[in-house]
C-alpha cells in the first residue's frame, strides 16, 4: 500500500462522506459546466426528440446498471461517474486478486480478499460527488428480473461469453414480458483487441445473432495431444484432459484450485521433459486451463471510454448513438471500424415470436398443438413444446416421442403452471416461438379452439 | 434514429411476477437442434435417461457395413450451458479397439473440439461419429496400435477388430463385448 498516494487521493477528494448532491453547491457545478454545454445545446447533430432541457435531468435520474466490476468494470465506473450519472449500481461476485492490482486501479494490496464491486463502488463514490454506486455481491444469474428492470441501461464490461449471452437473453426476455427497453451496452476486449457494442432489444442484432463471430478458446486436436506433442501447451492440455481424468476418476478438475493447477503442471512438465519440448511453466499452465487472455490496461480504458460515451449519447439523446458495432484494434496503431451488424432472423434469442394465449386449463395438450397448427398466425406442422424445465411434447428424435407422447391426453394444468413460458419448435419454422400461457378457466370449454393473439 | 428514452413504457403490473425458471438460448437452440432430427438412419438411436434434461443423452451406433459392422456402441453427450458456443461432451462408454477412441472413451474427432462452430449441431456430431466407424482414419491416431496395424495390414486389423468386439484380450487390454448377437 502506498500511503503517500492514498493521502493524495483523500485530499483531492474533499470531505468523504459528504452526500451533498444540491445543485447550489458551486465547485459541483463548475465541474460539469462542459458537460452541461456538450448535452444541454442542440443542434444539427442531435438525436430526434432532443431536448436540451430534459437531458440532463435525465443523466441524473437514470438509473445505470454497470456488470462486472474488473479491468473494464473500473474503467467503466470511473467514466460514468466522471460523465454526469449519478445512480449507479455495480454487480460482482468476486474479490480483489493480487494479480488484478496490475491493471483494475481501484483497488490497493490492502483490498486484496476484498469484493470488487463493494470495493470499486467506494472509491468511485467518494472520488465524485453525489454520485451513488451500490454494489451488488452475486452472480449475474441469481438476481431476479425485477431487480434488472430498475434500470434505464445497462453497460457490460465481462470477460465471459456465457455471462453476455445471459444478459444479452434477459433484456430481450425483460422487452417480451414487461415491455421495458433497457438498452445494453456491452464492451469486451482480448489483449490489444476490443469491441463496443449497442444491443437494443428485438431492435439490433442480440449477442446470439453473433455468436459466430466470439473468439473460441483455443483447442488443440486431441490425437495430437494424445501423441504428437509439440508446443508446451499440448503438454498442459495433455494434462488436463487426459492424465488428470485417469489419475481423479469422477473428480472434475477445478482450475481455480492452487493443489490442482500444482499437479497439472507437475504432470505437463513430465510430458514436456519425456518429449523434449522447452517451456512449460506454471504461469502458462494456469494461462492455458484458464483459457486466460491477456488483459491490457489501455484496451480497457478505450473500450470503456467507448461504451460510456455510447451511453451519454443514448441517456440524453444530444448524439445520435453507435449503430451498432464498433470494433477496435489497438494492434495496428489504433484502427476501428463501425459497422451495422445485421440481426439474425434464425436467431434462437430475438428471432423468437412472442405470444401470449389464454386457454383453459382442462385443455389437452393434443389439443393445444392442434390449435397452434391450425392458427393462420403460426401454422406449425409438428410441433415440440417444452417449458424451462420439462419436454412436454417432443416431435423427435424418436426417443424423446415416445417419453413424452403421454402427455399429449392430459390437461394442460397437469403439465403447466399457468405464467409459464414455453418454447415451441418446429422443423418448418427456422424460429422458435415463445408462448406465455395463460390458464384461464374463463376462456371457451376445452374442445373449443383458443384463438393466439399475435403480439410485439 | 430511434429517441430509446422516450419509448420506454414500463408496465409495472408485471414487474412483480414471482419468479419462474427461465428457458435459456441454449436450451432453445438444442430443443430445435433435437426436435428436428425426425430422419434418424437405423443406425443411430439417442436415449433420454430423464426426458426432461435434454443437456444429457446417450447415443447407440449400430454399423451395418464396415469393420464395425454387427456391433453396437454406445456414447454419452453432455451438452454445456455454453452451447453452442461450446461443442458437446462425447465420450463412448465401452472399452473398444478403434484407432480414434482410445480405451477410455476419448474420441478424436475434429468438430469435437478444434473445429467445433456454433453453426454445427448435434447432427452434424453424430454424423461425424458413424463416419468413424465406416472409416476409422489411421492418420489421427488415439489408439496408436490400433492405427499402426490398420496402416500396415487392413487384414490383420479387421482379425483385430472382430476380436475385440467379441470381448477378447490381447495386448494387455480386455476389451468389452459390444455384438449386437454376443
Ligand atoms: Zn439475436
Amino acid at each position: 500500500m502506498d500511503a503517500d498516494n492514498d493521502a493524495d487521493r483523500d485530499a483531492d477528494s474533499g470531505d468523504d462522506d459528504d452526500d451533498d448532491d444540491s445543485d447550489s453547491d458551486s465547485d459541483a457545478e463548475a465541474r460539469w459546466s462542459d458537460l452541461w454545454r456538450a448535452v444541454g445545446t442542440s443542434g444539427p447533430l442531435a438525436a430526434p426528440g432532443f431536448d436540451p432541457a430534459a437531458a440532463v435531468a435525465q443523466l441524473r435520474a437514470t438509473r445505470v446498471l454497470v456488470i462486472g466490476a474488473g479491468g473494464l468494470g473500473c474503467e467503466l465506473l470511473k467514466d460514468l461517474a466522471l460523465s454526469g450519472f449519478r445512480r449507479l449500481d455495480v454487480v460482482d461476485m468476486d474479490t480483489i486478486d493480487i494479480s488484478n492490482l496490475n491493471r483494475q486501479f481501484l483497488f490497493r494490496a490492502a483490498d486484496v480478499g476484498a469484493p470488487k464491486a463493494t470495493t470499486a463502488a467506494r472509491w468511485v463514490a467518494r472520488r465524485v460527488r453525489g454520485c451513488r454506486i451500490t454494489p451488488h455481491v452475486a452472480r449475474i444469474q441469481a438476481l431476479p428480473d425485477a431487480f434488472y428492470a430498475q434500470f434505464g441501461l445497462i453497460v457490460c464490461g465481462l470477460d465471459s461469453v456465457e455471462a453476455r449471452r445471459w444478459i444479452s437473453f434477459l433484456v430481450l426476455r425483460l422487452y417480451a414480458e414487461q415491455d421495458l427497453m433497457i438498452p445494453l451496452i456491452d464492451g469486451g476486449t482480448e489483449g490489444l483487441k476490443g469491441q463496443s457494442r449497442v444491443i437494443l432489444p428485438h431492435l439490433t442484432a442480440c449477442y446470439e445473432c453473433s455468436l459466430d463471430m466470439q473468439t473460441k478458446a483455443v483447442t488443440y486436436p486431441i490425437c495430437t495431444i494424445a501423441n504428437t506433442p509439440r508446443l508446451p501447451e499440448h503438454c498442459v492440455e495433455w494434462a488436463s484432459v487426459m492424465a488428470w481424468p485417469k489419475a481423479f476418476p469422477g473428480t472434475p478438475l477445478d482450475a481455480d484450485d492452487p493443489t490442482h493447477l500444482a499437479w497439472l503442471y507437475d504432470a505437463a512438465a513430465a510430458r514436456a521433459r519425456d518429449h523434449h519440448i522447452r517451456g512449460v511453466t506454471y504461469k502458462l499452465t494456469q494461462g492455458v486451463v484458464k483459457h486466460i487472455i491477456p488483459a491490457i490496461a489501455s484496451t480497457n480504458a478505450a473500450v470503456a471510454a467507448s461504451c460510456v460515451n455510447e451511453a451519454l449519447k443514448i441517456v440524453t439523446a444530444a448524439y445520435r448513438y453507435l449503430n451498432n458495432y464498433m470494433l477496435y484494434a489497438g494492434d495496428r496503431g489504433v484502427y476501428t471500424y463501425t459497422f451495422a451488424l445485421a440481426r439474425t432472423p434464425a436467431c434462437p434469442a430475438c428471432g423468437s415470436a412472442r405470444l401470449e394465449m389464454a386457454v383453459h386449463p382442462d385443455r389437452s395438450l393434443a389439443a393445444f398443438l392442434a390449435d397452434l397448427a391450425d392458427a393462420p398466425s403460426i401454422q406449425l406442422a409438428r410441433p415440440s413444446v417444452r417449458t424451462a424445465t420439462a419436454s412436454l411434447y417432443m416431435h423427435a428424435p424418436p426417443a424423446l416421442e415416445a417419453a413424452t407422447r403421454a402427455n399429449l391426453a392430459r390437461p394442460l394444468r397437469d403439465l403447466v403452471a399457468s405464467g409459464d413460458t414455453l418454447t415451441v419448435t418446429d422443423a418448418s419454422l427456422p424460429i422458435s416461438l415463445q408462448i406465455r400461457l395463460c390458464l384461464d378457466p374463463t376462456q371457451d370449454p376445452p374442445e373449443a379452439s383458443a384463438e393466439p393473439e399475435a403480439r410485439g | 434514429m430511434l429517441n430509446i428514452m422516450s419509448i420506454k413504457k414500463a408496465k409495472a403490473a408485471n414487474a412483480g411476477a414471482p419468479p419462474t425458471s427461465k428457458t435459456s438460448a441454449a436450451q432453445i437452440r438444442l430443443q430445435k437442434d433435437l426436435a428436428d432430427m425426425d430422419h434418424l438412419p437405423s443406425t443411430m438411436a439417442l436415449a433420454f435417461p430423464d426426458p426432461n434434461d435434454v443437456f444429457h443423452f446417450r447415443l447407440t451406433i449400430t454399423p451395418d457395413e464396415g469393420f464395425y459392422r454387427g456391433g453396437r456402441f454406445h456414447f454419452t453427450f453432455t451438452v454445456p450451458t455454453s452451447y453452442p458456443h461450446e461443442p458437446p461432451r462425447v465420450l463412448c462408454t465401452q472399452t473398444i479397439y478403434h484407432p480414434n477412441i482410445d480405451l477410455e472413451g476419448k474420441v478424436c474427432l475434429n468438430i469435437l473440439r478444434e473445429d467445433w462452430k456454433p453453426v454445427l449441431n448435434i447432427n452434424s456430431i453424430l454424423v461425424g461419429l458413424q463416419y468413424l466407424f465406416l472409416e476409422p482414419n489411421a492418420d489421427d491416431p488415439l489408439n496408436k496400435e490400433a492405427a499402426a496395424i490398420l496402416q500396415s495390414s487392413r487384414a490383420t486389423f479387421d482379425a483385430n477388430v472382430r476380436k475385440a468386439m467379441r470381448g477378447g484380450a490381447f495386448g494387455g487390454v480386455t476389451y468389452d463385448n459390444v455384438m449386437v448377437h454376443p
